[in-house]
């Protein structure tokens, strides 16, 4: 059986005033149903537009996008319209990804109205279904967002991206914006959707803690480039890249007798506008030598640990 | 009494509104001693922010009120003072880091002149005098003195929040109040800030009230802790008792709500519902409508104040019996 959805060699440059800025470079994954992929890495490595480009919501510069089996690189409008009903997103910002004019059930009402497949009844019948499913009351059914909190508007959010049934939901940093005890209850609802629908989700942030919690595999982006991935309990165990090794130990734990070594990086994210060939992470790494500035391959370091560092042996 | 840089009695600020009173700070009680960081722990508009500019006076009123309490300041209520001599205080003696680097410092000027400038104004020294001082600030929080004359949109927004911090810093303040100083920030930089902020500490010796929603962070830096729910303290003792012994109901919550790097459970315990409107606050216990253990009595009347150990203080009635 092939994946659900896969990546191959997939890339995205965007044109700038100074040069082809590298925001997705050569990202290659496959996701199989009812599984997570977690994607993290800090703000400007190209998390997002790798979720975006793999729903087409942004064209590849190259390589390829299969959806179960079938090339999706370049749909016509038909298949793409069939390809939305399978693929959806949750946005980061529930403040700003709601129309403000909509009510809630005008909102999560939308998408199923497109679609065309139901009469209205039909439709009132499963907007109610899908508010009861987020956990949103029937009393906020005519709600404006304004009016609603965080944790509730991404819950329409979850609502509108479920509509359509899909299979595949990219989940762009959805709990980053609330509060701990509301990103609890959002997290627990994606599990438990996840769960009664086999969903498969590709779950971008920046949030190390959650995404270990809800990832089966984690894939870490630094500048477009594909630094390591792992199954979730494997990298928080055995991270090999030295990227992830500083990035695991600048997670602030609520526990004030094993406070850790932090690893402190100089230095920030370099500029991802037509960056040299060789190791992007150079600029901020300690263990810098002559290989380095080679183009890094992927390496499988143990079943299923891929990691892009020339000295990951030397490092342990 | 002496120890004590600032205390803050029953301080209660409202916003008041076209439509509704917001209670936002309701009888706060707070004490920082000299040299101590405490840590401000809530959920958005659990009054956190409220509470740190008053102590600046910086809230606008209207639409915010002062409805009582006090603010001492060395020994002295800053609410009685003159504008005049606040401003001799603000940004020289108590100094504040804002949220945003992004919006905190202004797009139009140069940095090293927007640092020069605070110093300027408090102390009686010449420019070229003031500009080296800039200069030696900026080498502090680790940005070289040849970007001086650079604008704010040409730095990252690390960067601008170490420039920010060097604005705070400029006066050799005694009180320092940090609003989420790296919330806007990734996680390496924020490891970057914070250890920054922490040799700081050492060198200069203020006390600082850390701001944060963030456990992790409060555990990594501060002395003492204030969880704050609905404009309330709803907990308060040294960063042990907190993370050691929480009493509160919402600080157990809290702690449950996070997701352990080391656990293999599948399921967060999250608190349910939301935490009450502010306008529309309940006449009991804050809390009780979220709370587990809540009973008749938790929705009548406010609770009082528990001391459960030595300067552990918890607002809860079952606080101390074991079974919160």
């Amino acid at each position: 059986m092939s994946a659900l959805v896969e990546s191959r060699n997939l890339k995205k440059y965007f044109k700038t005033g100074g040069g082809a800025l590298h925001a997705v470079d050569d990202i290659s994954f496959t996701l199989d149903e009812g599984k997570t992929l977690g994607v993290v890495g800090e703000s400007g490595c190209g998390k997002t537009t790798l979720g975006r480009t793999i729903i087409h919501l942004l064209e590849p510069t190259d390589g390829q996008v299969f959806f179960e089996g079938t090339d999706i690189t370049k749909p016509s409008k038909q298949e793409l319209i069939t390809l939305r009903e399978n693929m959806q997103i949750i946005f980061q910002d529930p403040y700003s990804s709601l129309n403000p004019r909509m009510s809630v059930s005008e909102s999560i009402t939308e998408p199923l109205m497109l679609q065309g497949k139901l009469d209205k009844q039909a439709i009132r019948a499963e907007v109610r279904q899908l508010m009861e499913t987020v956990g949103i009351a029937e009393r906020f059914e005519n709600s404006y967002p304004h009016e609603l909190d965080g944790g509730r508007r991404q819950r329409i959010g979850i609502a509108r991206a479920l509509a359509l049934r899909p299979k595949f939901i990219v989940c762009d940093e959805p709990v980053s914006a609330l509060d701990v005890s509301i990103q609890a209850q959002i997290i627990n609802l994606m599990l438990d959707l996840q769960e009664e629908r086999g969903l498969a989700y590709m779950f971008v942030t920046h949030d190390l803690s959650v995404v270990k919690y809800i990832s089966d595999d984690i894939l870490v982006m630094y500048l477009g480039q594909m630094v390591e991935k792992a199954p979730s309990d494997e990298l928080f165990q055995n991270p090999l890249h030295p990227y992830t090794k500083a990035l695991l130990s600048a997670i602030p734990v609520p526990d004030i007798h094993n406070r850790k070594k932090r690893i402190i990086m100089q230095g920030e994210i370099t500029s991802p506008i037509n960056p040299k060939p060789g190791c992007r992470f150079m600029a901020r790494c300690q263990h810098v030598s002559k290989e380095c500035h080679a183009p890094q391959l992927q390496e499988e370091a143990s079943a299923n640990h891929f990691v892009a560092c020339c000295k990951y042996k030397d490092i342990l | 009494m002496t120890d004590n840089l600032l205390e803050i009695r029953d301080l209660a600020v409202e916003y008041h509104t076209d439509d509704a009173v917001v209670h936002a700070v309701n009888g706060v009680n707070l004490s920082v001693k000299r040299g101590e960081t405490i840590g401000l722990v809530g959920e958005t508009g659990a009054g956190k922010t409220t509470i740190a500019r008053s102590i600046l006076r910086i809230l606008q009123t209207p639409p915010a009120k002062f409805c009582g309490g006090e603010i001492l300041y060395n020994g002295q209520d800053i609410m009685t003072l003159s504008e005049r001599e606040m401003r001799k205080i603000r940004g020289n003696k108590i100094a504040m880091i804002f949220q945003d680097p992004m919006t905190a410092l202004n797009p139009i000027e140069k940095v090293g002149f927007q640092i020069a400038e605070a110093i300027k104004l408090h102390n009686k020294i010449t420019k070229p005098e003031a500009e080296r001082r800039a200069c030696d600030m900026l080498e502090t929080v680790g940005i070289p003195m040849e970007r001086y004359n650079e604008y704010p949109h040409q730095f990252s927004g690390g960067m601008k929040q170490r420039v920010v911090i060097a604005m705070a810093l400029a006066c050799n303040p005694e009180l320092l109040l940090a609003d989420e100083p790296t919330t806007a920030l990734d996680v390496t930089i924020q490891a970057q800030v914070l250890e920054m902020m922490q040799s700081l500490r050492e060198k200069f010796g203020a006390s600082v009230v850390l701001i944060t929603h963030d456990l992790g962070v409060v555990a990594d830096s501060c002395d003492s802790v204030a969880v704050i729910y609905a404009g309330e303290i709803a907990e308060y003792g040294t960063a042990e008792h907190i993370f050691d012994h929480p009493a509160h109901p919402y600080t157990v919550g809290l702690f449950n709500s996070l997701p352990k790097l080391n656990s293999t459970e599948r399921r967060l315990k999250p608190i349910k519902g939301l935490m009450p409107d502010p306008m529309n606050l309940p006449k009991g216990c804050k809390f009780c409508d979220r709370c587990q253990n809540a009973t008749d009595r938790c929705a009548e009347a406010p609770p009082g104040v528990v001391e459960v150990s030595p300067g552990h203080l918890v607002k809860c009635v079952l606080a101390g019996r074991g079974d919160a």
